[in-house]
């Protein structure tokens, strides 16, 4: 009986998390459409529910009366497994996201490690899908998705060391605990915008969505893919998206933490700052992606490997340097 | 690469001030309408859905001159005419082929008896094709329908002809 009762309350966790970030994850397509046709001065879904807000539930029941097409000379079995592995890794890496000091579902020491393990098998789904759909533009989609999402990986690597040599500890909660005085933002802001270019590129978004150019490659890795299963590469992406807006505030702007420690601000529980926190990042990520132009593939690879990647490595350098000259290194 | 313009790349001020015209616009009316709910503005002179019209009296108008058939660039109009008892000639077939129509306007224009009229109606998508293929009836029930507007529209349009 213990197994069980474990079980249950541990799911119960799971859904009290899970069931939260997917319907956000569909308010936040709407957000990203209202803010992209309001840049552009057009009104955006606002036909279905106040405001549309019911849009993304329309669209979801349409992807799932929709048949789904399996092309004949696909490899069959890969071509199935692409989305669920997409969706399934967006998703588990929110485990480890503290929304306050106990809300946290896995509160393991390696938490940075843990999600950034798990976004770069982001990548597999990709590959899988573009290569198992048997089709030139599924293929070419996928190949330059998984160069552009290796190179920007490095750079986020480099710039969460910046992040660690202040902090000493893998774990999320540490981290934003380490960021009671001041948020990492304020003496790590070059990595911050760094980083956030970073994201951009890791979650395949303007201006960096070469593999889903729609001008030259119909919808990259996508393009194969009907009905659910095209919607849960889509739920995947933009799962993925809010978890790199999460992990920017946690690491950045100071997760969970309100942003000054006076009498009202401190009775808002954490959960509502980080998510305010995540919105505010969501909200730049809808703004750029509606201002911005296409890179150029060796334009994007240029400005992974040599800008970003000395950069931040310089970067690095100067932190560690300044930590130990004025002794501020973190102990263990 | 200029000092200046190095500045300029590393504190992304073009990308800055295209983020403040982006939120700035954010909060600027919209140009664009809530279509089904709202229409946009249609000038008088707007080639839509064509109609027969008819006099006051409730004669229908053509007198089966077939210059609209004649002038028909795409050939979309097809005509038959029979002398009626009372010694008019009228027409006992008027069809178009709306699939084959360009709405240039041309019969409205060669029409001496303005007959055959283009109207504001666009919303007439159908399911079938067989429902696009109007005949007499559907062209004079259309010119019933929508009279009151085709009137006021050729008298606006007048001085200008």
């Amino acid at each position: 009986m213990e197994y069980i009762d474990i079980i249950f309350q541990e799911t119960y966790k799971i859904l009290f998390l899970l069931v939260p970030v997917l319907v956000s994850v569909a308010m936040i397509v709407w957000l990203d459409r209202r803010v992209w046709a309001f840049v552009q001065k057009r009104q955006g879904p606002n036909v279905v529910g106040p405001f549309g807000l019911l849009q993304s539930l329309a669209d979801a029941l349409k992807y799932i009366f929709k048949e789904i097409i399996i092309p004949a000379s696909s490899n069959k079995i890969i071509f199935i497994l692409a989305p669920i592995i997409t969706m399934t890794l967006a998703l588990i890496a929110w485990a480890v996201i503290p929304f306050s000091e106990e809300q946290v579902l896995a509160n393991i020491n390696v938490g940075i490690l843990y999600i950034f393990a798990v976004s770069s098998l982001g990548v597999y789904g990709i590959i899988m899908g573009g290569w198992a759909s048997n089709s030139k533009y599924p293929f070419l989609g996928a190949i330059r998705s998984a160069a552009q999402m290796v190179s920007y990986e490095v750079s986020i690597g480099i710039i969460i060391i910046n992040v660690l040599l202040c902090v000493g500890s893998l774990n999320l909660n540490d981290i934003v605990i380490a960021q009671k005085n001041m948020w990492f933002i304020v003496p790590l802001f070059p990595m911050f915008v760094i980083f956030f270019i970073s994201a951009l590129a890791e979650t395949n978004r303007p201006p960096f969505d070469l593999p889903e150019a729609e001008a030259e490659l119909v919808a990259g890795y996508q393009t194969e893919y009907s009905g659910m299963m095209y919607a849960m590469f889509w739920l995947g992406e933009y799962a993925n998206i809010l978890l790199m807006c999460a992990l920017g505030s946690i690491l950045f702007l100071g997760g969970w933490l309100s942003p000054i420690e006076l009498y009202p601000f401190n009775l808002i529980p954490g959960a509502v700052w980080l998510i305010f926190k995540i919105l505010f990042l969501f909200m730049l990520f809808a703004l750029v992606k509606a201002i911005v132009p296409r890179y150029r593939y060796d334009q994007l690879m240029r400005l992974g490997w040599k800008i970003f990647l000395p950069f931040s490595l310089i970067y690095v350098v100067l932190t560690a340097s300044y930590l130990f000259y004025f002794n501020l290194l973190p102990k263990i | 690469m200029k000092i200046s313009r190095f500045f300029k790349t590393i504190l992304m001020t073009d990308f800055i001030g295209g983020l403040y015209i982006a939120i700035k616009e954010i909060f600027n009316s919209k140009k664009t309408i809530n279509y089904p709910f709202e229409k946009g503005k249609i000038s008088p002179r707007y080639r839509g859905e064509h109609a027969l019209r008819r006099y006051p009296n409730g004669e229908e108008r053509c007198i089966a001159c077939k210059l609209c058939e004649a002038v028909c660039p795409a050939q979309a109009i097809t005509i038959e005419s029979s002398e009626r008892a009372d010694g008019s000639r009228k027409t006992t077939r008027y069809d178009i082929d709306m699939m084959k129509c360009i709405y240039c306007g041309l019969c409205e224009e060669s029409c001496p008896v303005d007959a055959i009229v283009q109207g504001p109606n666009f919303e007439f998508s159908t399911e079938t094709r067989e429902e696009l293929y109007y005949t007499k009836e559907k062209l004079l029930d259309n010119g019933d329908r929508w009279e009151n507007i085709l009137a006021a529209n050729i008298k606006s349009d007048n001085p200008y002809r």
